[in-house]
């Protein structure tokens, strides 16, 4: 056992501990370090935006250097201050509409070309399709599987017509497609949190302790 | 005014968020430009001063009012106004003027994130684990074939990540894998096109002003 000496090591380790303790039940520890982390979060959040963004791309061209443009960029920053002055808290909608605006209008060319035409392209029975899965011969096999399990979830989803006949049947392969991909999304995601809790126990056992090596 | 104005904004900044995608043209280059590299990310940084007043207002009013658990919420202001401090005059490796060193003891931004953000986030993240592994015990249970479908895909894939599903049958880590590259992504593929759609509709709902309700209540 090679205790650390590195008072951040402890500092870490208490944290860490006191998160875990909620594991028991919530308690004064688990409250203290969850606060603390909201706080250290946010406090940090306020130091990488003014050092990263308001005086490289505000403050040091608008003042210093006499970029008057970034004025407005400024003047509408402000206008989200707006929402604490209940008289003219309708100005924060300024703000919100041409942030909102632009990527809500960016998102609909980035998505139709990344989730729709890609995926579509992806999915369809072409002969680079086959090779892409390194599988030989069994690549066909995959490739109608999965351009099964797409239609068949897509008609899982269509609900203007009831679910009888043809479209009974799709969705019906459809539902299976897709609860095999929640399980698999499912087993994927608590094993990454495993992963983080063998680097926190190593942490704890390793850094902190000196247990393990 | 009130609502007009927001609307027509979000209309024109829609329209230049679309067309700066076929639209060579330097003038719109150069907005969509200013847009991205200026205003946005400064409008982004004012957003999160909202968010921190918001932030702070909540606990200041808890501990005025003695709320439950209302000691907290001093550990987190205080906490705020020191990370923050050090932060905005130490610098973030602390090349600031206020020193962020007692002798071989640093207390620099870098090391605080590195000590206390990335500890307590994965840490929290972590014990997530415990809590999907609780619940997945009590709901998963085999009563139907779609269930017993998810079960099983989940179960496989958790096995097949594991040195102990190679030890089982050298042939599961490659099943688990199967599972991952061909059911999965055809089911997850055919939500995402699904969700694609919705996206597009939304998105072209709030361009056009039929979707209102991001401009809360108020007068018009």
């Amino acid at each position: 056992m090679n205790i650390s000496l590195d008072p951040w090591i402890w500092i870490s380790a208490l944290l860490t501990v006191s998160i875990f303790s909620f594991l028991y039940r919530d308690n004064p520890f688990y409250r203290f370090a969850e606060h603390i982390f909201v706080g250290v979060a946010n406090g940090w959040a306020v130091t990488f935006y003014w050092h990263n963004i308001l005086v490289p791309s505000l403050f040091d061209p608008l003042f210093r250097r006499g970029q008057l443009l970034l004025i407005i960029p400024f003047i509408i920053g402000i206008l989200y201050l707006t929402r604490f002055i209940p008289r003219v808290s309708w100005l924060v909608r300024i703000p919100i509409g041409i942030t909102m605006g632009y990527y809500v209008g960016a998102s609909i060319p980035a998505d139709v070309q990344a989730y729709i035409i890609k995926q579509t392209q992806g999915t369809i029975l072409t002969s680079q399709n086959f090779q892409a899965w390194n599988a030989g011969n069994m690549g066909v096999v995959w490739s109608i599987i999965l351009f099964v399990g797409v239609i068949c979830t897509l008609s899982y989803f269509y609900f203007s017509k009831e679910h009888k006949g043809v479209l009974g049947i799709t969705s019906r392969i459809g539902i299976i497609f897709v609860m095999i991909g929640f399980g698999a999304a499912f087993g994927y995601t608590v094993m990454a949190r495993i992963s983080l809790l063998i680097g926190r126990l190593q942490f704890l056992l390793g850094d902190w302790l000196g247990v393990i090596h | 005014m009130k609502k007009g104005l927001p609307l027509i904004l979000v209309f024109i900044c829609g329209i230049l968020g679309i067309i700066q995608y076929f639209a060579p043209h330097p003038v719109v280059q150069d907005t969509d430009n200013f847009f991205r590299n200026n205003l946005l990310k400064i409008l982004a940084a004012f957003a999160l001063v909202l968010g921190l007043g918001s932030l702070l207002k909540v606990h200041m009013d808890k501990i005025k009012r003695k709320r439950e658990n209302w000691q907290y919420s001093w550990v987190l202001i205080i906490v705020f106004i020191i990370t923050s401090i050090i932060g905005l005059f130490g610098g973030v490796t602390g090349e600031g003027p206020l020193p962020t060193r007692i002798g071989s003891f640093s207390f620099d931004n870098q090391t605080i994130y590195d000590n206390v953000i990335v500890p307590l986030g994965s840490t929290m993240f972590a014990l997530l684990a415990f809590f999907m592994a609780s619940a997945a015990y009590r709901a998963f249970r085999a009563r139907s074939t779609e269930a017993t479908l998810l079960l099983a895909s989940a179960f496989i894939v958790m096995l097949g990540v594991l040195p102990l599903g190679d030890r089982i049958s050298p042939h599961l880590p490659s099943f688990a894998q199967w599972i991952m590259d061909v059911p999965n992504v055809a089911g997850q593929r055919g939500i995402l096109i699904g969700v694609a759609f919705g996206i597009l509709a939304t998105a072209l709902k709030i361009i056009l002003g039929i979707e209102r309700s991001w401009l809360g209540g108020g007068g018009e």
